[in-house]
């Protein structure tokens, strides 16, 4: 048997969010979700969650599982003792038990334009831009982010400037910027070279540690200053070169 | 109840929804576009394909031969119109999403990568790493956040379309946030909502995938076609039934029994080819039915491995070296040493068949329209068809694409046509009957059934009776067993009455829609008495061209079981021959 303490909150019933006990059995090799899943389907159906892939590819299942932002769906029972405490992702509001409200998140996801922008237009007639690995490579790590917020829950500066557009839109926009078909740069550079755009990084690198795919948004935020402040250098103290 | 004022409504925001939206939007930026999903669309399970996107590329290939692959593959079910024009607009479709950024491998001088896929005859499946559906669907929703045009409604289940006048004018959907109802009215409606795995206890689908867009056409006078062919993949893992790509094999992993003995061999995909010389078309390589089917026949004489989660054959990678693993199939990597604890680079990979994908679908034509005016569908949900009988690896994504758009395309014209404008009462009176439909369900008290207890039922009638093969009284049993269960359905009473993110509504509801699909599964299969394809029959072996070279069309009852009724395959320059996978055709 495993025992879980899962965080619940109800609006229309609850004036605060508390802690209900489940205790599940559950096979050995299973994760937290798997548990989840075998309260809901047994005990209590009206536990809510956001889950789908079990594959940690979908990114719907990001929780706090004993005060760590983590995937449900890969994290495995047997790397816990006692009672685990399940919570929804801190630094989003919670909008039913486990379930966060992530406007907040998607808002700033498309104001960094993660789209690409090309260099020069080319029609489809005209076949695929060519691109090395090695150009590749050096964007590829930063496509891989599954959006599932775990960075934004890690990141202190996050908690306390909610404006900080945060970790996964930088990486984001980073992923173009090096993208050696796109110019949009200078387009996407006003919303993260605002203050609330990467200055506001005191660069704990907490949001590289929890991030499920490795993305590393701690590297590309560096990266990110570093050219932005280039960027300044050229453009108040050696205005006659081109950026 | 709210209404939303829209130009077209699309149900599904995956890959084929997507695809949809940023057509539309850039055929005509004057129309409103709302695009609803019950989740957002970048858990969309699109994001789950992993091998990657069949399209002509390579100089040694051509049309012919991915039409010729995907009709032979199909076993001669498919339309063979509809695959023309999917083999014709693969590379274009492949190509725009290049320009909208998604991170294809790449060759060493900056072209385009393909690889080897089952069942495919060249080599044209376009891929990026083991993620390539997951980088189409970032791809196309980050992309669609350019156009202004395309309003998103994330989180919102759909409940029914709205008919009237003959034609679809819209839908009702539940905003999860608030348990609102609102009403869509749309000059049309696309659905793009994905296929119906989870009726199957074991799945590589996601739990979203539960066929509500097939149910809602369904329901609404639309048949659905070809429900009988469902497929099994080879390769998944034995406990979570998490997908292992093809693109295993493709790389040059090879399939053993307990003995050691590459079984294929025994299945008419022989001659051997040599460990870690892939050959296209054969062995390793041949098509994701007979792969299946051979390895039922091998548990049948006992030589798979027995686990604790049943019997098992070995997937065996370790030849093709921890380097190439880490480039080509991290993903598959991360999951099996993980979830299962065996390391491919070092242990061969105990895998079992694994429901995976619904060949059939929603009846649309070659230009994504289903019978029903207004009304159009693509992606995995619909049936057009291109797959036929059995579905070849990295078609899939490629139609999400081609069709997603065709869909868009077609939704647009249909606008512009200019239909009647609706009578804004008699569509507001069918939103209101919808939403008294799911008030009921909060108002109903005493109900005897729990939805996990019918949903376990149903999953074990699935694939007790309607699993690889499939006979007479199996499959009498499961539609009988099935009908009892949607009239028991109708005793089901929600535990949690509340507004907020009511995840138990939400599973009875999608419980309503898999109950629906799975009778149209059972009864399409027990009336085809033949084998096909994914459709095996230990009672009629063979296939029946003079009778069975005919779609399916399950046509919905309330109470009853559905009708079926046939039509016409379209062939237009392939008569059906024999499918040839061993390593001797040429």
């Amino acid at each position: 048997m495993f025992e879980l303490e899962v965080l619940r909150y109800n609006p229309e019933n609850d004036s605060e969010p508390h802690f209900q006990r489940y205790s599940v059995s559950c096979e050995e090799e299973w994760v937290v979700l798997d548990a989840l899943n075998r309260v809901k389907e047994t005990i209590d159906p009206t536990l809510s969650y956001r889950w789908s892939c079990h594959m940690a590819v979908c990114g719907s299942c990001g929780m706090m599982i004993n005060g760590e932002p983590k995937l449900a769906c890969k994290s495995f029972l047997r790397d816990y003792g006692g009672v685990i405490r399940v919570e929804p992702l801190v630094h989003f509001p919670i909008e039913r038990d486990l379930v966060t409200v992530i406007d907040d998140f998607m808002a700033k996801l498309a104001r960094v334009k993660p789209y690409l922008i090309p260099k020069q237009e080319k029609p489809v007639s005209e076949g695929e831009y060519r691109q090395t690995p090695a150009e590749l490579k050096k964007f590829k790590q930063y496509t891989l982010c599954i959006n599932c917020m775990l960075c934004y829950a890690a990141c202190p500066e996050y908690g306390l400037i909610p404006k900080f557009i945060g970790p996964a839109a930088i990486a984001l926009a980073h992923r173009y910027n090096q993208d050696s078909r796109d110019g949009g740069r200078d387009a996407r550079q006003e919303e993260i070279a605002a203050t609330e755009g990467v200055w506001e990084c005191s660069f704990t690198g907490a949001c590289s540690e929890v991030c499920p795919e490795h993305v590393d948004p701690a590297g590309a935020l560096q990266q990110v200053k570093i050219k932005s402040t280039v960027d300044w250098y050229k453009e108040h103290l050696m205005p006659w070169v081109k950026k | 109840m709210e209404t939303i004022q829209t130009d077209v409504a699309i149900i599904g925001a995956g890959g084929a929804g997507l695809r949809a939206a940023i057509a539309l939007a850039e055929a005509d930026p004057q129309l409103r576009i709302a695009l609803i999903s019950k989740v957002y669309p970048m858990r969309s399970h699109t994001c789950a394909a992993e091998g990657g996107a069949a399209g002509v590329i390579k100089p040694d290939d051509s049309l012919d031969h991915h039409f010729n692959d995907t009709v032979g593959g199909g076993d001669w079910l498919c339309d063979q119109d509809a695959v023309e024009y999917l083999v014709r607009e693969a590379p274009k479709e492949l190509i725009q999403l290049e320009h909208w950024g998604c991170p294809w491998s790449r060759e060493p001088n900056g072209a385009v990568a393909v690889r080897p896929f089952g069942g495919m005859k060249k080599q044209r499946t376009w891929f990026a790493a083991d993620k390539s559906g997951f980088h189409i669907l970032h791809t196309l929703f980050q992309t669609s956040l350019r156009f202004p045009s395309i309003q998103r409604f994330d989180e919102y289940y759909a409940t029914d379309l709205i008919v009237d006048d003959g034609r679809c004018q819209g839908c009702t959907a539940i905003e999860m946030r608030s348990g609102q109802m609102r009403q869509f009215q749309a000059r049309a409606v696309i659905v793009a909502g994905g296929g119906a795995g989870r009726m199957f206890p074991f799945t590589t689908n996601g739990a979203i995938k539960t066929g509500d867009g097939m149910a809602l056409a369904y329901r609404a006078g639309v048949p659905l076609k070809d429900m009988e062919f469902v497929q099994y993949h080879p390769t998944g893992l034995p406990n979570t039934g998490t997908l292992l790509t093809e693109a295993c094999r493709g790389e040059g992993g090879i399939l053993l029994n307990k003995n050691g003995r590459r079984f294929l061999q025994d299945y008419g995909m022989g001659p051997e080819t040599p460990v870690g010389k892939p050959q296209l078309k054969t062995m390793e390589l041949g098509p994701r039915d007979r792969v299946s089917q051979a390895f039922w026949h091998e548990q049948k004489k006992g030589n798979m491995l027995p686990t604790k989660w049943g019997d098992c054959m070995l997937l065996d990678m370790r030849h093709l070296g921890e380097k190439t693993i880490n480039e080509r199939l991290p993903l598959v990597r991360d999951m099996a040493t993980s979830y299962l604890g065996v390391d491919p680079v070092t242990d061969p990979v105990p895998v079992r068949p694994v429901v995976h994908y619904m060949m059939g679908g929603i009846d649309t034509d070659i230009r994504a329209a289903t019978p029903l005016a207004g009304l159009f569908a693509a992606g995995e949900c619909a049936c057009v068809s291109i797959n036929g009988a059995n579905r070849l690896g990295s078609n899939s994504l490629t139609e999400i694409l081609v069709f997603g758009r065709r869909a868009g395309l077609s939704a647009a014209e249909y606008v512009r046509s200019g239909a009647r404008p609706g009578n804004d009462a008699a569509l507001a009176a069918k939103a209101t009957a919808a939403q008294a439909r799911i008030r009921s369900l909060f108002e109903k008290t005493g109900g005897k059934e729990s939805i996990a207890g019918l949903r376990k039922e149903m999953m074990t009638t699935m694939e007790e009776n309607a699993g690889i093969y499939r006979s007479r009284d199996g499959l009498s049993e499961a539609c009988k067993k099935l009908g009892e269960l949607r009239h028991r359905y109708a005793e089901v009473e929600l535990t949690d009455k509340t507004n907020v993110y009511n995840t138990d509504l939400l599973q009875a509801l999608e419980l309503g829609s898999m109950l629906d699909c799975a009778e149209a599964v059972t009864a399409s299969a027990l009336a085809r008495t033949e084998s096909r394809g994914a459709h095996q029959r230990l009672d009629f072996v063979e296939r029946d061209d003079t009778k069975f070279l005919r779609h399916s069309l399950a046509h919905f009852h309330s109470s009853d079981p559905p009708r079926i009724d046939y039509r016409d395959v379209v062939i237009t320059k392939s008569q059906p021959g024999v499918r040839d996978y061993s390593g001797d055709h040429e």
